[in-house]
């Protein structure tokens, strides 16, 4: 099992993209950590169809 | 009054939303309202209330709707008018000039070093966005739940083949480099390193760990399925091991998991006694077995810290040293059932922390006690509704029952406030158990309003000549925003008994039970 990823993670400064609850993206910061918060809307809308086919693609 | 107002593409996230309707809620005249995404559930959800109507209908899961039911219009005017004034606070407390980008490659563009994805979307979207951040070489954490089984094994699959960490979902904590992800304590650090499949309980050993001075590496969440399900087969616990084992800073690990499948408790047992660094193992629900070679089993989660905290000193571990000895805890049970009625029987347990649920409920069994609890899905153990206790009762309100369409129990109090209420009304009610967790995530002040319910819980079981014992632990540290020792003091204050552990509060409410289930006979 390759786990060199995770122990190089362990050495460096977390740096997060936050999808979904901005509080958490405020909680990092204020632990001083680096967050990109994303707008994140539901694909297509939320219709579900598009979304199949959006993945499909 | 009703009244009810879309907006075309406008998106707000769950907990925002939860918190946007308790405010709206408490708006003078309003009978009912929600603040909702307009998903197939929320709108059948509305629809069932009587608050879907007009454009209403059309809303699609893009579309935020605003639905008021009031005492007269002017009353649905206002509540609408303090919506928008919220949702308008949100849009501009973000800043303008804040770039928020709206996919992950967009994300990725501007911010190219970032190596954590963090994921608290509906479920149904959480497996799509991870399979991207995974396959951009993203370590991610799913906080969301309702991710299906298999899509966790198919993720958790990929990152295996990436050997990126894949935490979740349903992973309600961790700490990684000293940093706590979504609901998580501040905690020292040190060279404990733990992986868990539960989120309360994870945060249970941590702020243990750090209580009795010792300090935490690495702190990995799995998500609860990881070892109960077999399909899963402890994919990310077997990884978050051999992670720790390499870990030059983790010098004792800690594994921790609700009730694990029994071949896939074998196989991390296996895999631990493999890693030669000293290793704490509890499975929640489960006796501990003699411990042997490198791994030692603790019957609690307070134990688990212990003997993390001693082993991290290389010292041997012996019993805690409770500030409660049995004797002090039969002395207070003594007290505490004196005032009590001869119907006053039961213990009720309220729980927002489903692993400290279980740590409750699993204690009271062992001890003979038969308690029903939504816990437990074995005919004659489940609870007919969780809405209603019978006899010896230990319910998690965090469960999905109590929370389609509510925020959790660590966010808003005001669910099991009622539930408390509800308890103090039935005469068989001796004792009311309960958890307070602390941290990110969690509500603010707590202790406020819950020290408020249980002053007026005791005060209602006192005016019908009876004494309702209220008994609870705090899982936090100091380095909480809450503040952990104004929190206790609070609930101090209302008259309820706070012992240091969640194990200690739940073997406490034992001595009362018994001594109240003995003392007439």
């Amino acid at each position: 099992m390759d786990v060199k990823k995770i122990n190089e993670l362990f050495k460096k400064e977390l740096k997060v993209i936050n999808l979904g609850l901005d509080s958490f993206a405020d909680n990092l910061r204020k632990e001083e950590v680096e967050v990109l918060a994303m707008d994140w809307k539901p694909p297509a809308g939320g219709n579900e169809r598009l979304i199949s086919l959006l993945d499909k693609l | 009054m009703k009244k009810i107002i879309l907006r075309k593409n406008a998106y707000y996230d769950s907990v925002f939303l939860m918190l946007a309707t308790q405010a709206l809620k408490q708006a003078p005249g309003v009978r009912e309202a929600v603040v909702a995404m307009g998903t197939e559930v929320n709108l059948a959800l509305l629809r069932e209330i009587g608050l879907l109507a007009g454009e209403g209908e059309s809303a699609r899961p893009n579309d935020l709707v605003i639905a008021v039911d009031a005492l007269s219009g002017e009353a649905a005017e206002e509540a609408c008018r303090i919506a928008e004034e919220i949702l308008k606070r949100k849009r501009h407390g973000k800043g303008e000039e804040e770039y928020r980008p709206v996919s992950l490659d967009g994300a990725l563009r501007v911010f190219p070093e970032a190596n954590l994805a963090v994921i608290s979307v509906p479920g149904r979207y959480a497996g799509r966005e991870a399979r991207k951040a995974l396959n951009r070489g993203l370590h991610v954490m799913i906080f969301s739940d309702h991710v299906a089984v298999e899509e966790e094994v198919e993720l958790k699959d990929l990152a295996l083949d990436k050997g990126l960490l894949m935490m979740g979902p349903d992973c309600g904590t961790a700490i990684l480099n000293g940093k706590p992800l979504c609901f998580a304590n501040g905690v020292r650090r040190g060279p404990i390193g733990l992986v868990a499949a539960s989120g309360s309980g994870l945060q249970e050993v941590c702020c243990c760990i750090d209580r009795m001075g010792g300090g935490i590496s690495q702190a990995i969440g799995t998500g609860g399925r990881d070892l109960q399900d077999r399909r899963v087969r402890g994919r990310m616990m077997l990884m978050g091991i051999e992670a720790l084992k390499r870990d030059p800073e983790t010098r004792v690990m800690v594994v921790l998991s609700k009730p694990p499948a029994e071949e896939v408790a074998a196989m991390v047992l296996a895999r631990l006694e493999q890693t030669g660094k000293p290793c704490v193992v509890h499975f929640l629900g489960r006796k501990p077995s003699a411990s042997g070679g490198s791994i030692r089993f603790s019957a609690n989660m307070e134990e688990a810290a212990a003997m993390a905290v001693a082993l991290s000193k290389g010292e041997e571990y012996r019993e805690i040293s409770r500030s409660f000895s049995n004797a002090k805890m039969a002395t207070v049970a003594e007290a505490e059932v004196q005032n009590m009625t001869s119907e006053q029987k039961y213990v009720r347990g309220l729980f927002a922390g489903g692993t400290l649920a279980i740590e409750a409920l699993a204690l009271f069994e062992q001890e003979g006690f038969k308690v029903l609890s939504n816990v437990r899905k074995e005919p004659g153990l489940a609870l007919r509704s969780p809405h209603r206790s019978e006899g010896h009762t230990i319910v998690d309100m965090g469960d999905d029952v109590f929370t389609l369409g509510r925020p959790h129990p660590m966010i808003d109090p005001s669910l099991r406030e009622e539930r408390m209420a509800r308890e103090a009304a039935d005469p068989g009610t001796a004792l009311l158990l309960l958890d307070v967790v602390l941290g990110y995530g969690a509500h603010e002040d707590p202790c406020g309003p819950l020290g408020e319910t249980v002053a007026s819980a005791k005060t209602a079981v006192a005016g019908r000549g009876g004494y309702l014992s209220v008994i609870a632990s705090i899982t936090g540290t100091e380095r909480d925003f809450q503040n952990i020792a104004e929190q206790k003091k609070k609930l101090e204050a209302a008259g309820c008994l706070v012992l240091p552990s969640n194990y200690q509060a739940a073997l406490m409410a034992l001595h009362v039970i018994r001594k109240a289930n003995t003392r007439w006979t």
